[in-house]
């Protein structure tokens, strides 16, 4: 009986749909042609364009490493590199620690705990160039609100430069992208916190350890994985960031808080050297590479730990 | 030491789970609703602004002296209506809608079949495939948009909402095929088995069975390419130049902001606005949301 209705399909219905490789081929063609047509092709393409001297409206021609000898040359370029390692550095430490307490706050009891996971994760929902608007009106030079209120408590004399001055300025981009980040973290750390069994921290808690023994002993082991891949993604948003420089100041004040992607949009699209912008994405990957094989290294351990097959 | 023997009647009726009564209230407030309360000030407070600048009168906005900047006396539309009835906004919202809606169809689409070969059909080398997925997920615009200018403007579709749509996806696609693997993953296989020995083709299995199974993955998808394809911002800078093309923030940035005179009002109008489409869809769909975020992680 059974043999008769699995072999009626294969009488009627054509051969490719039968066999798996084919099918599998058919099934994968509309992402694979957009994913090789827009993103394969101009990673290759971007490599490429970082070996010539193309400008917007004229193809250029192969001029080897130049454009890369000349970023070389060029101390905005590395003072772009160590802005970019530095605000990735501090936001990211700042998103960890302040992301996991928010999310360990988050774990306690809360009277309207769910309403207020909703809540906090909303400045990661707002467009990001919207919310950096907010920030641009909040550090304004005459009229911020921080201000005014620090030189009402006393605190200052006169309202702070904050995106004028290179030192406050990189702080406040700091600042505004720690803000962003901190519900991604967050959240996805509290996903992690959930599935810590309870009857764990009972059990420590039973063999008499404290507080932050069970913490250190207990949450953060359980926690090492998933935030091994959380940050990994936090520190990729926050390396390729733009949106937030672009809005708050521009790469300015005197380059300050240029960051190479901010960097390779300026000299490559409104200073049409579409060859140098990309020569600095490509000099993007190197950084991003590693980030990756530390994700990599972050999810096989966690298999590993599980002890999971693949 | 008092402090703990007055608070004593409260504990004893916590009729909290767990271990809370350990922890006294004084303690709890330090500890918990203090830091807790502070978060979601810090959090929620560039909205406040946002919308009290809004509604502020010109002359308020930048008179701290005589009105209290936290508050606003006489609030009015004005910003409100310039924003909808003497600027291109309104037309920038239906573009960035448009663009959104259409870019997240393509990837869904795109996504599910894409998912459903790598997850059941197990074609060979189906596993390189999927980790190549999601190893595109980890490409940044921001090291692709120089070279997609490049070829966008060789296609023709320099300026056009075209450009958008057909660019999005190559975040969209990575992310959701990602997702919907793990829901395809979560479906049992004996569902498919069966339907293979009751005469289905892969086909009809995929439209009538893991389909309708993963409506909740596909709400998750959804939503979030939605949301990122609303937020996204440099490939529209990038790719846009005519003001009828623009999406909202690009248009509220390059268009409101003019010299030296910032009309703050309607700025900050016009990033309410903008955001208001996604915090609805998000206020709705709460727990997908947050169940795609974190799953994305989580695989």
């Amino acid at each position: 009986m059974t043999t008769v209705t699995t072999t009626q399909p294969t009488a009627t219905s054509a051969p490719w749909l039968q066999n798996n490789n084919l099918l599998g081929f058919f099934f994968m063609l509309p992402a694979a042609v957009f994913l090789v047509c827009f993103l394969t092709y101009p990673l290759g393409l971007g490599v490429w364009l970082g070996f010539t001297d193309t400008r917007i409206g004229r193809d250029g021609i192969f001029i080897g490493l130049e454009n890369y000898i000349f970023l070389a040359r060029d101390k905005v370029f590395w003072l772009a590199v160590f802005n970019t390692l530095f605000y990735t550095l501090i936001a990211s430490i700042l998103k960890f620690a302040l992301g996991l307490w928010l999310a360990l706050l988050l774990n306690e009891n809360l009277p309207f705990k769910s309403f207020f996971r909703a809540i906090v994760l909303l400045p990661w929902v707002v467009p990001t160039v919207l919310s950096a608007l907010a920030f641009w009106w909040i550090f304004d030079s005459q009229f911020s609100i921080l201000s005014w209120s620090l030189m009402r408590l006393g605190l200052i004399d006169g309202p702070i430069n904050f995106l004028g001055d290179p030192t406050n300025a990189r702080i406040s981009v700091i600042a505004a992208n720690v803000w962003r980040g901190i519900p991604f973290v967050a959240i996805s750390l509290l996903a992690g916190l959930q599935t810590i069994p309870a009857s764990l921290q009972e059990a420590a808690s039973l063999d008499g350890a404290t507080h932050w023994q069970r913490f250190r002993y207990v949450t953060l082991p359980m926690l090492t994985p998933i935030i091994a891949v959380v940050m990994t993604f936090s520190v990729l948003f926050t390396f390729t960031d733009f949106q937030l420089i672009y809005v708050l100041t521009k790469g300015g004040p005197v380059n300050a808080t240029h960051l190479m992607a901010t960097l390779s949009f300026q000299r490559g699209i409104p200073g049409g050297q579409l060859g140098e912008g990309a020569a600095i994405a490509v000099a993007m990957i190197p950084f991003l590479l590693a980030a990756i094989m530390f994700s990599f290294f972050g999810l096989q351990r966690r298999k590993w730990q599980q002890g999971g097959q693949d | 030491m008092t402090s703990t023997t007055k608070i004593q009647p409260d504990v004893l009726t916590d009729n909290a789970e767990g271990m809370s009564y350990l922890n006294r209230l004084p303690r709890r407030v330090m500890v918990l609703y203090l830091p807790m309360a502070v978060f979601v000030f810090v959090l929620l407070f560039p909205f406040y602004w946002m919308a009290i600048t809004a509604i502020k009168p010109n002359a308020q906005l930048t008179d701290y002296n005589n009105y209290s900047p936290f508050w606003v006396v006489a609030p009015t539309l004005d910003h409100i209506k310039y924003l909808l009835f003497e600027t291109s906004y309104p037309g920038w919202l239906w573009n960035t809608m448009l663009v959104a809606v259409c870019s997240t169809f393509l990837s869904l689409a795109a996504s599910v079949f894409g998912a459903y070969a790598i997850e059941r059909v197990r074609f060979t080398g189906s596993r390189p495939v999927g980790l190549m997925i999601f190893l595109a997920y980890l490409v940044p615009p921001s090291i692709l948009f120089i070279p997609l200018a490049f070829i966008v403007f060789k296609l023709g579709m320099y300026d056009s909402k075209l450009a958008l749509i057909f660019t999005y996806p190559t975040f969209l696609i990575p992310f959701c095929t990602w997702l919907l693997m793990g829901y395809f993953r979560s479906i049992p296989f004996e569902l498919e088995e069966s339907a293979l020995v009751d005469g289905a083709t892969r086909w009809q299995i995929l439209i009538r069975i893991i389909l309708p199974l993963a409506v909740p993955g596909l709400i998750s998808a959804g939503i979030f390419a939605f949301t990122l394809s609303w937020n996204e911002f440099i490939y529209a800078l990038t790719f846009i130049q005519s003001s009828e093309n623009k999406t909202v923030p690009v248009g509220v940035l390059t268009e409101l902001v003019r010299g030296d005179v910032f009309e703050w009002g309607s700025l900050m109008a016009g990033a309410l606005f903008g955001s208001l489409p996604v915090v609805i869809l998000y206020s709705f769909f709460v727990d997908y949301y947050v169940s795609s975020m974190t799953g994305a992680v989580k695989e």
